[in-house]
C-alpha cells in the first residue's frame, strides 16, 4: 500500500495545526521526527481518518479516502498513553478487532496467541489491563494494533511513557516486528536517537510543516536547514556565525583556520556553521582540531557521558564528552573543534556544505 | 469515658432517636401510643404491618410509588446517557450554555411546574397514571443525571473511543460493551439520585394523581378519619417507606464516595 497526502492542511478555529503539505509513504518504517507541537499527532490523526483535513486529500493506492470513516480504513494505532479496554482481559483486548472482523474462533485464538508470544505477554492473557505494569499495558495496546494486520500502522510516541530500560527493550523488539511487516508503519518520536536506532525513512517536522524527508541516515548527515539540524540532533546542533574569506574560515570570536575539503569549495561570504556536540571536545582528539576558549556554564553528567554547556562569544555551546568530568563553573577552558565535522548553512538557513562521509 | 466518645454517643442518640421512636410506635397499639410515654412497647404487635400488607389502599401506595420511581429512573438514565456522552465528547454551538441551562431547570421550585403539568396531563389524558408522574420527575432528574454522568464520562480518555472505532466497533456496540462498563459506578450513582429524588418528591406526585397512581406518601397524609389519627399504622407505613431508600443506599454506597470524589454529586 502507498499512502499519499496531497496538499493536506488542517486548521482548528483560527489556529493552523498543519500547513499545506505533500507526503508519500511507502511500506516500511517511517519515522515522524519533531519536537512537541510540531504537528506529528495532528498529521497521524489525519492519516488515520480520525480528523478531517481542512484542505487536501488522502490517497491510499491512488484511491481518495479523505472522507472515508476510520472504521472502513485498514488502520491501527498505538497512543502515547496506554489505551486498552479496561473492562476486557488482555486476551479479549487483543481479540477484539478480530472478533469485529468476524474471523472464525480458532483463527482468532491462533492469532492472539501468536501476537502475545511475539510481545512476551502470553502469560498475562487472563488479566485485566489495570493489573499490568505500564510496559505490559503498552505491549497489550501494541498487540491489539498488530493483530489486525492493518495496511497502516500508526504509533504515536509509543515508548515515551516507559522507563529507559523498558523503552530500549521494546524498541529493539518493535524494530524486529516491523521488519517482518508489509504495512506502512508511521512512528512518531521527539528523540533523534530513537529515529537513528529505528532507521527506515525519516520525516522531520517542525511547527506544522514537513521540513525534510528521506532515508534516516541521509537526513541525519545532510540536514537541509538549520531547523532540521537542530531537531535531528540531541543535544541540538551548536551554531556559530562566521565567514569564509581570503581562504580562511573565521567564526565566533577569533576562531580561524584554513578551510578543509568540503568547505573549500564554498564561495566567500557569511555562513552559519553548525557542529554536533559530539564533535566538540574539551581535550584535543586529533591533530587538526582547532582550539578556542569558552566559559563553563553548566556540566551535566548523564551516565557515562558529560554534557558541558559553555559560553563562547555570547553563544551557548554544548560539548558531549565521554567519561565523567567535574568542571568549575565560570572557569574559562579550551574547547576543541574538528573542522572536518562542520556544517555550513547559508544566510537563508539552507545547507551549503556537509562534512564528507565515506559512505556518501 | 473520653470526651470525644461522649460526643459521638450524643450525636448517635440525636440521629437515631426519631428513627427509633418511629419504629417503637409502629410496634405499639393506638391505645398505648396515646396513653403515655413508653420506651419499649408493652405488648409488641405486628398488627400495624399486617394492616398495610393486606389492605389494598395501603400496599397499592407502595406499588404505585415504586412503579413511577423505577420508570423515572429508567427514562432518566436512557435519556441522560446519550446526552451526557454528547456533552463530554463533542463541541457544538452553545454546548456550555446548554449544559448550564439544563442545571437551571433544577433551580425552580416544583410548585412552579405544578399548574402546567396538571393542565397538560388533564388535557391529554395522562392524569393519574404512573407514567405521568415519572415524566414530571424527569424535569428534575434528567438534568441532574446528565450533569453527574458527564463528569464520569469525561474521566474516560477519548482515545478509548477512537481506538474502538479504529478496531471497527460501531457506536452502539462500543457504547454498550466498552463504554458503559467503564462508567458503571457513575450510572449507579445517577440511578441512586434519580431514585431518591423521585421517591421523596411529594408535591407533583400527589397533585398529578388521585386514585390509580396515588403514591404512598400521599396515602400517609390521608389517614385522618372521624375516629382520629391512626398513629400506629402511620408509623408502620413510615418504617416501610424508609426501607427502599436504605436498600438502594446500601448497594451504591461505594459508588457514591467515588461520585463525590469526582466533584459532581
Amino acid at each position: 500500500m502507498t499512502l499519499r497526502l496531497e496538499q493536506l492542511a488542517r486548521r482548528v478555529g483560527k489556529e493552523t495545526h498543519l500547513y499545506r503539505m505533500d507526503l508519500t509513504l511507502e511500506p516500511g518504517l517511517n519515522v515522524l521526527l519533531g519536537p512537541t507541537l510540531a504537528g506529528k499527532t495532528s498529521l497521524m490523526r489525519l492519516m488515520a481518518g480520525l480528523d478531517r483535513p481542512s484542505e487536501g486529500r488522502v490517497l491510499v493506492d491512488g484511491t481518495d479516502v479523505t472522507s472515508r470513516s476510520v472504521r472502513e480504513r485498514s488502520v491501527a494505532m498505538v497512543y502515547q498513553q496506554f489505551i486498552n479496554y479496561p473492562s476486557l482481559t488482555v486476551y479479549d483486548n487483543i481479540a477484539s478487532p478480530l472478533r469485529l472482523a468476524r474471523l472464525p474462533r480458532p483463527e482468532i485464538d491462533r492469532k492472539v496467541r501468536e501476537v502475545a508470544g511475539l510481545l512476551h505477554i502470553e502469560h498475562l492473557l487472563g488479566r485485566l489491563p489495570a493489573e499490568l505494569s505500564g510496559g505490559q499495558q503498552q505491549r497489550t495496546a501494541i498487540g491489539r494494533a498488530l493483530v489486525k494486520e492493518a495496511d497502516l500502522l500508526l504509533l504515536d510516541e509509543p515508548l515515551v511513557n516507559l522507563d529507559y530500560k523498558l523503552r530500549e527493550e521494546l524498541r529493539a523488539e518493535l524494530q524486529a516486528i516491523f521488519a517482518q511487516r508489509r504495512a506502512v508503519v508511521v512512528y512518531a518520536t521527539t528523540e533523534p536517537l530513537e529515529a537513528l536506532v529505528l532507521g527506515g525513512r525519516t520525516v522531520v517536522m517542525g511547527e506544522g510543516r514537513i521540513l525534510q524527508t528521506g532515508p534516516t541516515l541521509q537526513v541525519y548527515h545532510h540536514p537541509a536547514s538549520t531547523d532540521v539540524a537542530r531537531i535531528f540532533s540531541d543535544p541540538p546542533m551548536n551554531m556559530l556565525e562566521g565567514t569564509i574569506a581570503d581562504g580562511r574560515v573565521s567564526l565566533g570570536d577569533g576562531i580561524a583556520f584554513p578551510p578543509c575539503a568540503h568547505l573549500a569549495a564554498l564561495p566567500a561570504g557569511r555562513y552559519r556553521f553548525g557542529v554536533r556536540a559530539n564533535h566538540l571536545g574539551i581535550a584535543r582528539r586529533r591533530p587538526g582540531d582547532v582550539e578556542f576558549p569558552a566559559e563553563v556554564a553548566l556540566a551535566e553528567v548523564s551516565g557515562s557521558e558529560t554534557f558541558v554547556h559553555l559560553l563562547h562569544d555570547g553563544v551557548d555551546l554544548v560539548v558531549q564528552e565521554e567519561g565523567i568530568h567535574s568542571l568549575r563553573l565560570g572557569a574559562t577552558m579550551s574547547v576543541f573543534l574538528a573542522p572536518g565535522q562542520l556544517y555550513a548553512f547559508d544566510a537563508a538557513g539552507a545547507l551549503a556544505a556537509a562534512p564528507a562521509r565515506r559512505e556518501g | 469515658m473520653s470526651r470525644s466518645r461522649i460526643v459521638v454517643i450524643v450525636w448517635y442518640v440525636f440521629l437515631l432517636l426519631p428513627l427509633y421512636w418511629l419504629f417503637n410506635m409502629s410496634l405499639k397499639t393506638n391505645a398505648e401510643i396515646l396513653s403515655g410515654l413508653t420506651l419499649v412497647p408493652r405488648n409488641p404487635t405486628l398488627a400495624n404491618y399486617r394492616t398495610i400488607f393486606t389492605d389494598p389502599t395501603w400496599y397499592s401506595g407502595y406499588i404505585n410509588s415504586l412503579t413511577y420511581v423505577v420508570l423515572n429512573t429508567l427514562i432518566s438514565l436512557s435519556v441522560a446517557l446519550p446526552a451526557a456522552y454528547a456533552f463530554s465528547r463533542y463541541r457544538f454551538i452553545g454546548d456550555k450554555h446548554m449544559f448550564f441551562w439544563l442545571l437551571t431547570n433544577r433551580m425552580a421550585p416544583a410548585a412552579v411546574f405544578l399548574l402546567p403539568f396538571f393542565q397538560l396531563y388533564q388535557t391529554i389524558g395522562l392524569f393519574d397514571t404512573h407514567i405521568a408522574v415519572a415524566l414530571a420527575h424527569c424535569l428534575f432528574n434528567v438534568p441532574l443525571a446528565v450533569w453527574i454522568l458527564e463528569g464520569f464520562m469525561s474521566g474516560v480518555p477519548k482515545e478509548i473511543d477512537e481506538t474502538a472505532y479504529i478496531d471497527g466497533y460501531g457506536f452502539p456496540r462500543f457504547f454498550l460493551t466498552i463504554f458503559v462498563p467503564l462508567i458503571r459506578s457513575g450510572i449507579g450513582v445517577t440511578a441512586f439520585f434519580c431514585f431518591m429524588f423521585s421517591w421523596v418528591e411529594l408535591l407533583l406526585a400527589r397533585t398529578l394523581t388521585t386514585v390509580n397512581a396515588k403514591p404512598i406518601a400521599a396515602t400517609m397524609t390521608r389517614t385522618v378519619s372521624a375516629a382520629g389519627m391512626d398513629w400506629a399504622t402511620l408509623a408502620a407505613a413510615g418504617v416501610l417507606t424508609i426501607v427502599p431508600g436504605a436498600l438502594v443506599i446500601w448497594f451504591v454506597r461505594n459508588y457514591i464516595a467515588k461520585g463525590f470524589a469526582l466533584g459532581r454529586v
